[in-house]
């Protein structure tokens, strides 16, 4: 492990000056429950980490129209109880639920989990290639072990998910990002948030070097209260979704009203079904009316570089 | 003493952990613990290649970093003894055998330094094409001489083939078991020290004795100026029975710099260099006459290994042993691949065979229309079915198949597969048969009186976590006629009296044996008046060389509930029962932690382990515990072990057979057959993953 400089930030302001500060080899530090990870495997060697997990961003706070500003440094696990969470958008608390473990969970802050680094174990093992952590010098998963990684929205040089479960439910309630920055505070649509990887996969994110997210901004959605996430996963507990669904619905009169559809573990960000979303508005609240999602192949996988099944090939 | 000639009876009670209270107050220390003065620290490299040769290592940006001391590889690694384990000549070649190798170490005053060295050491390789994927037509197979540790690699008895042609009712069918990785809680660590020539070893391993013994041949030192202490272990599976790459390195580092060094092996190295169990392509194929008797049992294995050390699986050997049938086949091929090498991991040999033959016999009552339990009560067997003459010493397989199907509530159960629903919840039901075999080997072990009235008893056996200091606690206890606060024993240390590792279950009873019979030795000399303290001494390598000849195995039932998602394919395990009869249970507490731990392991295995394969670049890539799951909490509700009494004279002086093993052994069939019986498919290829499912909403 390098050595590295530690400081922890007073404010937020104090927080963005420290980073500027340091350069580019600074990091900032959440929980750590993913970068310290990172750094011991090699994958991060930042020369110094600006602690911004104690901020005065630990606040989740109402606003006028109903919802919820959820400060940057909140606990995942604080998040997930928090009573008008509970109440108000189920899915969120139960995405959150999802993620990780108990002990993860109450370090994870929101910030951290929304710039978590994919799981594809490529990008965590330095001795091979990757163009997420070295551009250009190739995607191994493409042709090896993708099962988990992308089926839609990837490219030719990376097809990595975004493995958040907290960013599914939040895309689903058209969550926005606030971050402060070298030109001062700027609100992001969640949903432009994250990157589809593109020819830059080294890019997760729109955000620029030492910007610092300080809260997300979550919209009232009344309809909420009868949403759910549901993670399909390898095992019960503690693992990454195979495939996630954030969905909420409005039904009235036996006829779908309103809904929102979001999905974990199939794109380099969490995604929002728009067209499916589109498709089930007006629709009897049936079964049948579901709409045809782009359900994981059970066939062989498929050696294409634009098509990747949860399955792996037979052998080992 | 003499005057506490009662008959006490700790065996059979559940005495709580000795060292229960030192290892949950962290008092307990384990081998990376051991702080000596000046300690340095080693961090090994691993080869970036699979195949190939070390042209040259720069490590001029390494020393260059503060608190580097040293960089060791082939070019200045000092000569060792030629030895019988490959794996073990750290650093005598510049051939790499497969990647993630140790081909290189940094040795630095810290940790953060060492490994800041490592990934600054630059080596320059000669690469050559590598061979890592195991397939049944592989041109490489053949067949070994023998299989783990020396049972033939073939068997053959009757006409199997002309059998299988005749039979009324057959199967003919393909299993495939995936790599796994023995994943204990405690890292592989050795902390070495040099003292006046001497070397001493705090180590992470399953038998104090045995790595003493092959670290003293590695660095040619007589056995006696080595020591191995190894007081509490944090789990092995089998990964710990012999010494690995990190305790050569620790040794050899610490001769080099002149200073005690630390070596722990991370978990992601740990896919590589500590062992792991093969992959398996198991041909079964069973034939039946109409009454569903068997008439052919034929048990075909491939499995691989590495190329720097033959590990030949016994997949096949517990087929050679559970059921009576005239025709009999049973062989192994190997191919020597360019992957790390495969070793022991619980139950080695039974385990992935017994999934395979488990599994067939499922298959087999479907297509003969019997119940899975009675086929399997049919076909029982009292003498070894391969020679058919020598009587198994006890076994209970149809007890144990019986009590628990009474438990499990299987006399209820519809065979009809797919059509047991509750919700998007499909149903089933599943059973295997399970065994493990009873050995003992030679032990040394002594007693002493104390003039307090206390006792102190030494051998040097392990406990990795399976209790076993407990155990021989509750032995000494009983054949001393004292109770077990008086009696203290000694374990992990190579000093004591020598004693083989903790494997092959058959720890307890042969270092059972060796305690019974110094304590036997003690008491005949109190009850000659001896002065006090004092001391007797026992070796069992003579009582152990005359036994009589029988078949000694354990044997179980394991019953599983599962419930399939029907949209995702995902398996929950909502009951697993495994009922054992294996001869006295010592401490029903600690043998229970045995066989549901086993049974948990053996859940892994069905649905969510598999060390994957990448044949790009040739090693095992999902090589940490976010990405090789091993089962969580919420993937069973109920597991429970139970087991029957069973007398069994013609074991050891205890009356008990070993219990570590036989819990991993059928439960993955067992998951399989309730598989099949919830959703109508049968999974030949574990684990039972939902891709594999997804197919039977
Ligand atoms: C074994 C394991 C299993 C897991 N399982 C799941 C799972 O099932 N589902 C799931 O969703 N997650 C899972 N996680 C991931 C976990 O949710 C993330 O590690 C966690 O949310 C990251 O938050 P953190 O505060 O610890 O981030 P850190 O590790 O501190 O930081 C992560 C990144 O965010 C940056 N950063 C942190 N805060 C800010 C900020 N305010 N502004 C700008 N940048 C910032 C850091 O510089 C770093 O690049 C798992 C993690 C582990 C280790
Ligand atoms: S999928 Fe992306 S992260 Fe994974 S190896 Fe390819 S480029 Fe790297």
């Amino acid at each position: 492990m390098r050595p590295f400089d530690y400081e922890r930030a007073e404010d937020a302001t104090g927080a963005v000056a420290a980073l500027r500060r340091r350069g580019t080899g600074a990091r900032y530090l959440g929980g750590g429950t993913n970068l310290v990870d990172l750094m011991k495997l090699g994958v991060e060697t930042p020369d110094a980490l600006v602690d911004v997990s104690r901020l005065p961003l630990r606040g989740i706070e109402e606003r006028p129209d109903g919802g919820l500003r959820i400060g940057a440094a909140v606990r995942n696990s604080e998040l997930a109880a928090h009573r008008a969470v509970r109440e108000r958008y189920p899915l969120l608390s139960l995405a959150l639920l999802s993620g990780a473990s108990g002990q993860l969970r109450n370090l994870a802050t929101v910030g951290g989990n929304l710039l978590q680094r994919t799981r594809c174990s490529y990008f965590q093992d330095v001795s091979k290639p990757c163009n997420k952590r070295e551009p250009g010098s190739g995607c191994p998963a493409i042709e090896g072990e993708h099962r988990n990684l992308a089926i839609i929205g990837h490219s030719d040089s990376c097809v990595a998910t975004h493995p958040s479960d907290m960013a599914v439910a939040l895309v689903a309630l058209d969550a926005e990002v606030e971050v402060e920055g070298e030109g001062g505070t700027r609100t992001i649509p969640l949903r432009e948030f994250h990157r589809l990887p593109g020819d830059e996969p080294q890019r997760d994110t729109v955000l620029q070097p030492g910007d610092l997210i300080t809260a997300v901004e979550l919209p009232l959605l009344a309809f909420a209260t009868r949403s759910t996430y549901r993670k399909v996963r390898d095992r019960a507990a503690f693992s990454f979704a195979v495939v996630s669904v954030a969905v909420a619905v409005d039904v009235a009169d036996g006829v779908v009203r309103d809904c929102r559809l979001a999905l974990g573990g199939v794109a380099h960000v969490p995604w929002r079904a728009a067209r499916a979303e589109e498709a089930l508005r007006g629709q009897p609240a049936t079964e049948e009316s579901s709409p045809r999602l782009p359900a994981p192949s059970s066939s062989r996988r498929d050696r294409s570089a634009t098509t990747h099944s949860r399955c792996r090939s037979g052998g080992q | 003493m003499t005057a506490t000639d009662t008959l006490t009876r700790a065996i059979g009670t559940p005495l709580a952990r000795i060292e229960g209270r030192e290892k949950v107050t962290g008092e307990a220390r384990y081998a990376y613990e051991y702080q000596p003065e000046n300690v340095a620290y080693a961090e090994p490299v691993q080869a970036h290649i699979a195949r190939g040769e070390i042209r040259s290592v720069d490590a001029s940006e390494t020393l260059a970093q503060p608190g580097v001391i040293a960089v060791i590889w082939n070019e200045n690694a000092p000569k060792l003894a030629d030895g019988a384990d490959a794996e073990l000549a750290l650093f005598q070649s510049r051939r790499v055998a497969y990647r993630g190798q140790y081909v290189a170490a940094v040795v630095a005053d810290t940790q953060e330094a060492a490994r800041e060295g490592q990934r600054l050491l630059r080596i320059d390789y000669v690469e050559e094409p590598h061979d890592v994927v195991l397939r049944e037509n592989h041109p490489k197979l053949y067949t070994p001489e023998k299989v783990n540790p020396s049972f033939p690699a073939h068997m053959e008895k009757g006409n199997v083939e002309a059998a299988l042609a005749s039979a009324a009712a057959s199967v003919d069918v393909t299993y495939r078991t995936p790599a796994f990785h023995n994943n204990a809680m405690e890292p592989h660590a050795t902390v070495a020290l040099w003292q006046d020539g001497d070397l001493i070893l705090y180590d992470s391993n399953q038998g104090a004795p045995a790595h003493r013994d092959a670290i003293a041949g590695v660095f040619d030192l007589p056995p006696e100026r080595v020591r191995v202490i190894a007081p509490h272990v944090g789990g092995g599976f089998g990964s710990k029975g012999t010494p690995r790459p990190q305790a050569i390195l620790a040794a050899m580092a610490a001769q080099m710099v002149e200073r005690p060094v630390k070596v722990a092996v991370t978990r992601q190295q740990m896919f590589a260099v500590t062992g792991y169990r093969t992959p398996t392509i198991q041909r079964m194929r069973l034939g039946a006459d109409a009454e569903g008797r068997l008439t052919a049992i034929s048990h075909e294995v491939v499995e691989q290994t590495s190329t720097l050390k033959e590990f030949a699986e016994q997949t096949a050997t517990a087929t050679r042993v559970m059921y009576a049938a005239p025709n009999r086949l049973t062989t192994h091929q190997l191919a020597r691949l360019d992957v790390p090498t495969p070793s022991w991991m619980r139950a080695p040999g039974e385990c992935p065979g017994m999934f395979a033959l488990e599994s067939a016999m499922d298959e087999l009552a479907i297509a003969c229309g019997i119940d899975p339990i009675e086929l399997r009560a049919l076909n029982d067997t009292q003498v070894d079915p391969e020679d058919g003459e020598t009587p198994f010493s006890s076994r209970d397989l149809v007890g144990c198949l019986r009590e628990g199907a009474e438990r499990f509530g299987w006399a209820e159960r519809d065979p009809t597969p797919g059509v047991r629903r509750d919700g998007r919840w499909l149903v089933g039901t599943g059973v295997a048969s399970s065994t493990y075999p009873a050995y003992r080997r030679a032990a040394q072990a002594s007693a002493r009186a104390e003039a307090d009235g206390s006792f102190v008893v030494r051998v040097g056996a392990a406990d990795i976590g399976t209790g076993a200091r407990t155990a021989l606690t509750q032995i000494a206890g009983d054949a001393l006629g004292t109770s077990v606060d008086r009696v203290r024993v000694e374990i992990g240390d190579s000093a004591l009296p020598k004693a083989g590792v903790a494997g092959g279950s058959m720890g307890t009873a042969s270092w059972g044996t060796a305690v019974v019979r110094a304590c036997e030795a003690l008491r005949a000399k109190l009850d000659d008046n001896a002065e006090l303290p004092a001391e007797a001494e026992a070796d069992t390598s003579e009582e152990i060389e005359q036994q009589k000849k029988r078949a000694r195995h354990g044997f179980g039932a394991q019953f599983a509930e599962v419930r399939v998602d029907s949209d995702s394919g995902e398996v929950r395990v909502p009951r697993l029962l495994g009922v054992f009869a294996v001869g006295r249970i010592i401490n029903p507490r600690t043998a229970r932690s045995q066989f549901i731990g086993g049974m948990t392991m053996g859940m892994g295995m069905a649905l969510h382990e598999e060390s994957v394969m990448d044949a790009a670049f040739g090693d095992y890539v999902n090589r940490d515990l976010a990405q090789y799951h091993v089962p969580s909490h919420a993937d069973v509700q109920s597991i429970e072990a139970a087991w029957l009494d069973e007398e069994d004279d013609e074991l050891n002086p205890m009356g008990s057979k070993g219990i570590g093993e036989i819990g991993i052994v059928g439960t993955a069939a067992a998951i399989a057959n309730a598989v099949h019986h919830a959703t109508g498919k049968r999974v030949r290829e574990l684990p039972i993953r939902l891709d594999r499912l997804i197919e039977c909403a």
